[in-house]
């Protein structure tokens, strides 16, 4: 074999073997992003994980939940919550939801939430259950 | 306060030594101050411990309600005062280790607020009561098994894990009581 053809040969093992490390990631964040939340199963989760410390219309350890989509993260009137979620500026979407619930403190230090969800089906169930709920009633 | 280890327990209960009141507060002091060593986030942890707090203070108070309740059975208030102990150690472990992290142990909210928050007004008999405290015990044992890859040391690992044991012990009676089937699957909880 040739010099250039040993080192077309070399480089072109290499690319097999980058394309076949990095595709995994790729699919896996893709697959992520294009989860569909089961409503029914994200209702039976949050009741099993997140209302030990919530409620959808009481405050609680955490804050109430009705309406959380689209509101702005500390805004819930009569809870007391850490002044980095107060003043993170987050709007709650099915994405920063998902980066909430998967790690809260990686998502805004200082915050009193620690519990993550690991699973991913799990995590856009719970969004897809919450998303469905209606808002909160106007005071 | 309640955190010893086996030589601790040998010590305290087998009555071959005696120990002072002061030196019992010290032994639990340096039991609490093992919580910090190793964290290098004490803040973020403090934060994180007194929201298990304030789960714990909802727990007691809703063994309290239930008890006073007049909707159980003696043999079942008996139950529920004996898990309302277990939620005060929880309670008083979880205040140990905030105080060593240099923190304040977050304070219980007013009976009328657990009340309200509860939704006891809408319990109607005792199987009201059970179902809602199967709800927080299950709820706790996963939010303290969530809560472990956020805390700093393994000490506050070791602690969240031992709070969630409890709680699945509990929820575990609890869906006896109520006549719940075993699940088929593993894992009951966390995830």
């Amino acid at each position: 074999m040739s010099e250039h053809r040993k080192q077309t040969f070399i480089g072109l093992v290499a690319a097999i073997m980058v394309i076949g490390m990095t595709m995994p990631v790729a699919q896996a964040r893709q697959v992520t992003e294009t989860l569909v939340g089961d409503m029914e199963r994200g209702e039976r989760l949050y009741r099993q994980r997140c209302m030990a410390c919530h409620a959808l219309d009481a405050n609680r350890a955490g804050p109430s939940h009705r309406g959380v989509f689209g509101r702005e993260a500390g805004a819930v009137d009569g809870y007391r919550y850490s002044g980095a979620l107060r003043d993170s500026g987050i709007i709650w979407t099915a994405e920063t939801l998902d980066s909430w619930l998967s790690n809260p403190t990686g998502l805004v230090p200082g915050t009193s939430m620690g519990v993550r969800t690991r699973n991913a089906q799990d995590r856009a169930d719970i969004i897809s259950y919450l998303e469905s709920l209606s808002p909160a009633e106007p005071d | 306060m309640t955190q010893h280890s086996p030589t601790r327990r040998n010590i305290l209960f087998t009555g071959t030594q005696t120990l002072s009141a002061a030196g019992l507060m010290a032994m639990m002091g340096s039991s609490a101050a093992s919580a910090y060593q190793g964290s290098d986030n004490p803040a973020q942890d403090v934060q994180l411990l007194n929201a298990a707090i304030a789960l714990e203070h909802e727990g007691i108070a809703a063994y309290t309600i239930a008890a006073g309740s007049g909707l159980l059975t003696p043999d079942v208030t008996e139950i529920g005062v004996r898990f309302r102990g277990h939620h005060r150690e929880h309670r008083d472990a979880l205040a140990s280790a905030v105080t060593a992290l240099g923190g304040t142990p977050v304070e219980t909210e007013s009976e009328a607020h657990y009340v309200e928050a509860l939704g006891v007004a809408s319990l109607a008999n005792q199987a009201d009561v059970l179902r809602l405290a199967l709800g927080l015990e299950t709820g706790a044992a996963n939010a303290y098994l969530g809560l472990i890859p956020s805390l700093s040391t393994a000490e506050q690992h070791q602690l969240a894990a031992q709070m969630a044991g409890d709680e699945a012990y509990h929820a575990a009676i609890l869906g006896h009581a109520l006549g719940e089937p075993i699940p088929v699957a593993g894992m009951m909880f966390g995830g």
